[in-house]
């Protein structure tokens, strides 16, 4: 990792401490941006809504990680700070969650691979030495649960459904595969964060994550994908085009309206 | 989203209890091509707003109700018939719960 571990102005959070509550609460805020994409898109109504509650329950997640890391750096900047005025290379989330939605069956791939991870990741920060984040992830844990079992349903259905939805669901597996790779990237985190208890090393994740996926998508009657892993940098701030338009649409309103309200 | 076969999911009519001891309530309707999908799209519209601790659904098709035609002779007959609500005997002091 490029930024080193040193001590911020407030009461002894680390800069690695900032950017590792920031890098989840980034890929948190990301994915919420793109499921809202999904209102009044979805292939039917009930489907618009269950996609704008799972963005919903993302956005809440971000909203608390997003104030934490502000508290933690100590530099006066607040949830909507964090949001509205970084620039895309300050964006520490993984590229998964920034790619365009592509069709359904893409983004329950999407959903799937992230949603599994974060659930086993949000199992394991529930014992964080750092109480706001064990505190986020007892309430977070709940809810990716459900985005979980979203995900499953319908995999199952299109897997093991008719050949087009079968084919066009092992094309989404294959399109977000590659970008699965960099959810067990541990090089933005401080072996010292996850030595005193705070960050948990994401690569240790990995088995229980692989063997979820895997038996979900052999019951759909889908394949693993065998395809090598994209070359990615979102957690170096490095992104894919399709970023820019994202924040483009996000911040807007802010950035022209700065403080606006309702 | 090119769906062409949405229109053919079912229609399930939902039903929640809103807390533990009160009875399921008919609360509305929606899609869904099978009863885990139809429960689980059950959850994100009735239930968001806390309003549920347990959820019905029922394939809409497997309702049989009466019809608006037969309202008179299934419904009226009762209409002038007070005997049949229990208020024509007194209750003895220091019952409750009737």
């Amino acid at each position: 990792m490029s930024d080193p571990a040193g001590q911020s102005a407030n009461g002894g959070a680390t800069t690695a401490h900032v950017r590792y509550v920031l890098a989840l609460a980034d890929d948190a805020l990301i994915a919420s941006q793109r499921m809202g994409e999904w209102i009044a898109s979805a292939p039917e109504l009930e489907e618009d809504v269950a996609l704008a509650n799972i963005g919903l329950d993302l956005l809440g997640q971000a909203r608390s990680l997003l104030a934490h890391a502000g508290r933690l750096e100590g530099a006066g900047r607040g949830e909507d700070d964090l949001a509205y005025f970084r620039d895309e290379r300050d964006f520490l989330n993984v590229q998964l969650v920034e790619r365009e939605n592509g069709d359904f069956a893409v983004t329950m791939a999407r959903l799937l691979l992230l949603s599994t991870y974060l659930h086993e990741l949000w199992s394991a920060l529930r014992t964080s030495s750092d109480e706001t984040l064990a505190a986020i992830a007892a309430k977070a844990v709940k809810e990716v649960d459900y985005h979980v079992d979203h995900a499953r349903m319908w995999v199952l259905r299109l897997g093991d459904g008719t050949e087009e939805s079968h084919a066009r669901m092992q094309a989404g597996l294959e399109a977000e595969w590659p970008y699965s790779e960099e959810l067990f990237d541990d090089s933005h985190v401080d072996p010292a964060l996850v030595e005193a208890g705070a960050a948990i090393d994401p690569a240790t994740l990995r088995d229980a994550w692989q063997r979820r996926v895997a038996a979900v998508v052999s019951e759909a009657t889908l394949a693993l994908p065998d395809v090598r892993p994209a070359v990615t940098g979102g957690r170096r701030g490095v992104h894919t085009e399709q970023m820019g338009y994202l924040l483009a649409e996000m911040q807007y309103l802010a950035r022209s309206h700065p403080g606006a309200s309702w | 989203m090119n769906t062409p076969r949405s229109r053919d999911w079912p229609l399930w009519e939902v039903f929640v209890r809103s807390r533990r001891g009160l009875s399921h309530v008919h609360v509305g309707s929606l899609h869904a091509p099978d009863a885990e999908m139809a429960l689980r799209n059950a959850r994100d519209l009735y239930t968001r707003r806390q309003e549920g601790v347990s959820l019905w659904v029922v394939p809409a098709a497997a309702i049989t109700a009466s019809s608006p035609d037969e309202k008179d002779s299934f419904f009226e007959p009762a209409a002038d018939k007070i005997y049949r609500h229990p208020t024509f005997y007194e209750v003895p002091e220091g019952v409750e719960h009737l």
